[in-house]
């Protein structure tokens, strides 16, 4: 193999001032290690914050818009019954349902409610309660039960466990839904038979601080069979909202704004994009230091230069040609570059991992290929910086007339 | 004579433009050197000497006239082409040796070998010239700085001769040097030209000059007639 003379000589001469060398180097590794590990943090985050958001940002809540036309008739007995909701006017029909069940189905499961809210009663005090009423198949999937069972009956009804908490309420309680007072209105009594599972904050269906029902109770109390409230779609991945989102307008808003999509994703994009907001931020600070390693590097390869001008005139005598001195120095400075890069990725993979562990709590989502990619990026910014500000020198060298080079001592 | 002269000036003329007013180094010089000449250049500093060894050297292109070396107008030459002309065609010698003090004195030596031809020496070439010029095989790992002033202009004129060029050009090869180490490359160079190469030294020392075949005199940037 040909052994290069000219990388040979600029491997020489790092060598020879290997102190100051690795000094101008050591501005490439921290620049790497702050761009990186700011930028694997960021990646981090905002895994991390998507993971959580996305446990409650899949759903899609479908509602009728209130003036859309379709819908829209009261139906019978539609919203009499001491119902308060001003919903009652706009509701999904069973074909809406459908349609919907249709355009979206393969994305996730689309179940759709009743809501409504009510007096209620238990022993002697008296309340107001948020009351959904789900079909009989999507309680089962929907829902998860901590204690107790899902009703069977028409007069077992499931609580939130707020709610339970709030009311005293246990496995057995009985519940008087309606005004008692109020002679034209519905009342019912029903038995609690099961408490839910604590969910949160959640788009779709706040179950924590309500009372459930199967579809047959609700439709009984407050009436407007197939007259649902909202529909909801759970998206198998959350990637899929746009897709769907569209997929159901197309469906049903052919001719009018029947209804709306409420696309909970949008909260999460917008969190997600504050985050990689303010990771750019942090990641445009660590680039400072990279600027300061551009800085000593650009010193550097003057001094170099400098310092070997006369050799720099002796070989232009002797017969080295202007590009091969030019490459002599870019060389320099790609030595430079490649040395510190890899350092700083070394450093960066610890300090990362260290990083990511302090800021975001976990390494969890460390070894994945959007929080590991800002290695190899920054390495390529670092030598880049390097290649850059070894240009001016290099080509200073190159330049340099040969007789006056050759005099200067 | 039919034979192309190695060097041929013409009505040579440099001119370096100085913020105090122009400078003539050259004046209309006309100078020819036949292949296998021993030349030596003389005249006090100043004269324009080291202004000609430049030209000749292909490190310098005159502002007007004629410099022909072996036949080829470097005035018309890119800087490449001057480049690789003093790669190929001329040997330096210089008073300060100029070796490339990250080489080793091998590596001196075969640094224009390289340049060159691409490749390393296999051809023993580098070797045989350090033989040759009195370096042995131990001083040639060394590296400049540790090698005496005698040595290193050894090693510069194994350098010179490693790409077998037309011309040998010493700038005051013996100046840094005592005058017995003076006289040892003296006598290598003189045996050099024996062997046929064309040498010329550029000198102020008479004792130099007189042991060339030829002495052109330089004043003021013409050649001194009388």
């Amino acid at each position: 193999m040909t052994k290069d003379i000219i990388l040979q000589l600029s491997i020489r001469s790092i060598r020879l001032n290997f102190l100051r060398s690795l000094l101008a180097a050591l501005g490439i590794v921290i620049g790497v290690v702050a761009i990186s590990s700011m930028g694997m943090m960021g990646a981090n985050m905002t895994l991390s914050v998507t993971e959580e958001l996305s446990a409650m940002a899949n759903v899609l809540v479908v509602k009728a818009n209130a003036n859309g036309g379709g819908g829209g008739m009261m139906g019978p007995g539609g919203g009499g019954s001491g119902g308060s909701s001003s919903s009652d006017d706009d509701y999904i029909s069973k074909d809406q349902l459908d349609d919907i069940d249709r355009a979206v189905g393969q994305y996730g499961l689309v179940y759709p409610l009743y809501q409504d809210t009510e007096t209620i009663e238990v022993g002697d005090n008296e309340g107001r309660a948020t009351i959904y009423g789900l079909r009989d198949e999507d309680m089962a999937t929907v829902l998860t039960v901590e204690e107790g069972a899902l009703p069977k009956t028409t007069s077992s009804v499931v609580v939130g466990p707020s709610f339970a908490e709030r009311h005293g309420l246990t496995i057995g309680s009985r519940i008087t839904i309606g005004d008692e007072d109020d002679d034209e209105a519905v009342v019912q009594k029903v038995r609690v038979v099961g408490i839910l599972e604590e969910k949160g904050m959640s788009m779709d269906m706040n179950t924590d601080n309500a009372i459930v029902m199967p579809e047959k109770t609700f439709v009984g109390l407050f009436g407007g069979e197939s007259e649902y409230d909202q529909v909801n779609v759970i998206l198998n991945d959350i990637n899929d909202a746009d897709t769907a989102t569209e997929a159901i307008e197309n469906q049903l808003n052919r001719k009018e704004d029947e209804i709306t999509v409420q696309d909970s994703s949008r909260m999460m994009e917008s969190i997600t994009s504050t985050v990689s907001t303010l990771t750019t931020f942090v990641m445009a600070i660590a680039a400072i230091s990279l600027l300061v390693a551009a800085t000593s590097i650009f010193n550097v390869m003057m001094m170099s230069v400098t310092e070997r001008i006369r050799e720099i005139g002796i070989l232009r005598s002797i017969g080295t040609r202007k590009n091969e001195v030019l490459r002599m120095f870019i060389y320099e400075a790609v030595i430079l570059g490649l040395v510190g890069a890899a350092i700083g990725a070394i450093m960066s993979l610890v300090l990362g991992w260290l990083v990511v562990l302090a800021m975001v709590g976990t390494t969890k989502y460390f070894f994945t290929f959007q929080s590991l990619i800002y290695v190899p990026m920054a390495m390529l910014i670092g030598i880049a910086i390097c290649i850059f500000s070894g240009v001016y020198p290099a080509w200073r060298a190159a330049n340099l007339d040969p007789i006056e080079a050759l005099r200067s001592d | 004579m039919t034979a192309v002269p190695v060097i041929e000036l013409r009505d040579v003329t440099k001119i370096y433009p100085l913020p105090s007013g122009n400078v003539l180094a050259l004046d209309r010089l006309s100078i020819r050197i036949e292949r296998g000449e021993f030349v030596a250049i003389m005249g006090p500093s100043g004269s324009g000497k080291s202004t000609l060894l430049n030209q000749i050297g292909g490190l310098d292109v005159p502002t007007s006239g004629i410099l022909r070396i072996t036949g080829r107008n470097i005035r018309k030459m890119s800087d490449d082409e001057l480049t690789d002309l003093r790669l190929n065609t001329i040997g330096y010698i210089f008073q300060k040796f100029n070796l490339i003090p990250l080489l080793t004195a091998f590596e001196n030596v075969e640094y224009p070998y390289i340049l060159k031809h691409r490749c390393n020496d296999t051809t023993g070439r580098v070797s045989r010239l350090l033989n040759e010029v009195g370096i042995n095989t131990r001083m040639a790992k060394h590296k400049p700085a540790e090698l005496s002033g005698g040595q290193q202009q050894r090693v510069a004129i194994a350098r010179a001769l490693v790409n077998d060029p037309d011309i040998l050009l010493c700038d005051e090869p013996t100046g840094n040097l005592d005058t017995k180490t003076g006289a040892q490359i003296m006598d290598m160079l003189i045996a050099l030209h024996r062997q046929g190469r064309t040498v010329i030294i550029v000198t102020h020392d008479p004792s130099v000059g007189e042991q060339a075949e030829r002495i052109i005199r330089i004043k003021d940037g013409k050649v001194d007639e009388t």
